[in-house]
């Protein structure tokens, strides 16, 4: 009952929210798109210089995507806070904490790996080197989950709130800030050839510290919503 | 002994307890800021590298100090709140977090008047001051958070889990100096081992932070009183004197 029981909700919730978003697929690519156009916009308004553009690649890639992960954060809980799913969720026997990771998989997968997959025409878009684009990729692919489960905690606290649109990067951007410093560092850094693997190793720490914090703090969150 | 460790868990036994103390807590914060002042300005010895610029070390390290210990203390109440769903530990982390703010803030900008002299430059992106900063921002996300939810009890349920979640970031701050080559200078002040200061300077630092502790009391109790006032004004344990709201004195 346990065991099959938890997988079979993990499974079913991962499935759940592909399937919807894939109903109105505009809402995923809306955040895609807002990652290359936004990256597109720096050259534009920068220059196109390739050793400024090299140069800033690491810090606008990395900001750009930051500002997706943000925009994509309310598609994460409202629509199930308002037609009630996310009471059925709250009430059912398996833990809400593994209930929250699937939904956050299930985001990262439509919001989070987009970024991940486009992030090496970006990156040669920029003038990086194979390398670098490399790097870039891991970076974002041990980034991104981090972002997603951060901002799931902002998404939960301001479910329904006034406002919570801005509210939400108020609350996320702070704890977003060492995702940002040590993702776009990795990349710098190897760009600048000391090496990523410092820089590496603290996102996987992040990573994994939000694996297993911010799903208990999220469920807090929703428990708060919802009563 | 029978302690009752929730005797001052009501908000009508703590409202006299607070305005007792904050006399006493406001006198103490005058002289141990007043000796601290004329300690450091006035007997301190001039600094070997900096002359004198090297003062507004009695503001700058109390106060960074006082922004991180409050911002633990504000954790602390949020976390018993939401354990106990006990509500005065609620008001008290409401009542903690602009003060807290107002010493982030203090500590951010003695230290970019302090760096421009000495580093030249106001402000570098070093871990130190990017993680204090980052610490001022989840003050202001604290109170914002609670300021935005209409609901009184899930605005301070919300706020205090977001200062938990936060209170991750007080050990980096902390061991920014450590774990990373920054601008900013390591620890001069240790539990375990001498420190590398003149005794009268570290005796002056040490006054500061003292005073501006016992400020933080005076200011969060009297915000503290002002909350219960203000949460407890449709109840019958308060009462209008003379147009002023106050407190039925049991």
């Amino acid at each position: 009952m346990s065991q099959s029981g938890v997988a079979h909700a993990v499974y079913g919730i991962i499935r759940r929210d592909i399937l919807i978003v894939f109903r109105r697929r505009a809402d995923a690519m809306t955040t895609a798109f807002f990652f290359v156009i936004v990256t597109s916009l720096f050259p534009l308004g920068i220059g196109p210089e390739p050793a400024v553009l090299r140069s800033i690649a690491p810090g606008v890639l990395w900001v750009a995507a930051l500002l997706s992960c943000l925009l994509s954060l309310n598609r994460l809980f409202t629509s199930d806070y308002q037609d009630g799913a996310l009471e059925q969720l709250v009430l059912v026997p398996q833990p809400l904490t593994v209930l929250v990771m699937a939904k956050v998989a299930a985001h990262w997968l439509l919001s989070g790996l987009p970024l991940v997959v486009l992030s090496p025409l970006l990156g040669m878009q920029y003038g990086l080197s194979g390398e670098s684009v490399g790097i870039l990729m891991f970076s974002l692919l041990l980034g991104t989950p981090t972002l997603s489960l951060i901002g799931a905690i902002g998404a939960a606290l301001t479910l329904g709130v006034r406002g919570s649109s801005v509210l939400v990067a108020l609350l996320a951007l702070p704890l977003f800030i060492p995702v940002l410093i040590f993702g776009a560092g990795a990349v710098s850094n190897q760009m600048a050839g000391i090496g990523a693997e410092a820089n590496l190793s603290l996102l996987g720490a992040c990573l994994l510290l939000a694996l297993v914090l911010a799903p208990w703090a999220t469920s807090a969150a929703l428990r708060l919503a919802v009563e | 002994m029978n302690i009752n460790w929730f005797r001052y868990s009501s908000t009508q036994a703590f409202y006299p307890v607070a305005g007792n103390m904050i006399p006493w807590c406001a006198v103490a914060a005058l002289a141990l800021i007043g000796a601290g002042l004329y300690l450091g300005f006035f007997v301190a010895p001039t600094d070997f590298q900096q002359k004198e610029a090297y003062r507004i070390i009695f503001v700058h390290v109390p106060a960074a100090w006082m922004s991180m210990f409050l911002y633990v203390v504000m954790a602390l109440w949020a976390g018993i709140g939401l354990g106990l769903n006990a509500r005065p530990s609620f008001m008290m982390a409401q009542a903690i977090a602009p003060t807290g703010a107002m010493f982030t803030f203090l500590a951010l900008l003695t230290g970019a008047l302090w760096g421009k002299p000495t580093w030249g430059t106001w402000w570098v992106w070093d871990a130190r001051l990017t993680s204090e900063l980052i610490l001022l921002f989840l003050y202001i996300g604290v109170m914002l958070l609670r300021t935005s939810i209409d609901d009184l009890r899930r605005a301070d349920r919300a706020s205090a889990i977001f200062a938990l979640v936060g209170v991750v970031n007080v050990p980096i701050i902390y061991f920014s100096v450590r774990w990373w080559n920054t601008l900013h200078q390591g620890a001069s002040v240790s539990a375990t081992a001498a420190p590398k200061m003149a005794a009268t300077m570290l005796l002056a630092m040490l006054l500061m932070t003292l005073g501006f502790w016992a400020y933080s009391f005076v200011v969060v109790l009297t915000r503290m009183r002002c909350v219960i006032l203000e949460r407890e004004r449709i109840s019958s344990i308060t009462k209008t004197v003379s147009g002023e709201l106050s407190m039925e004195v049991s």
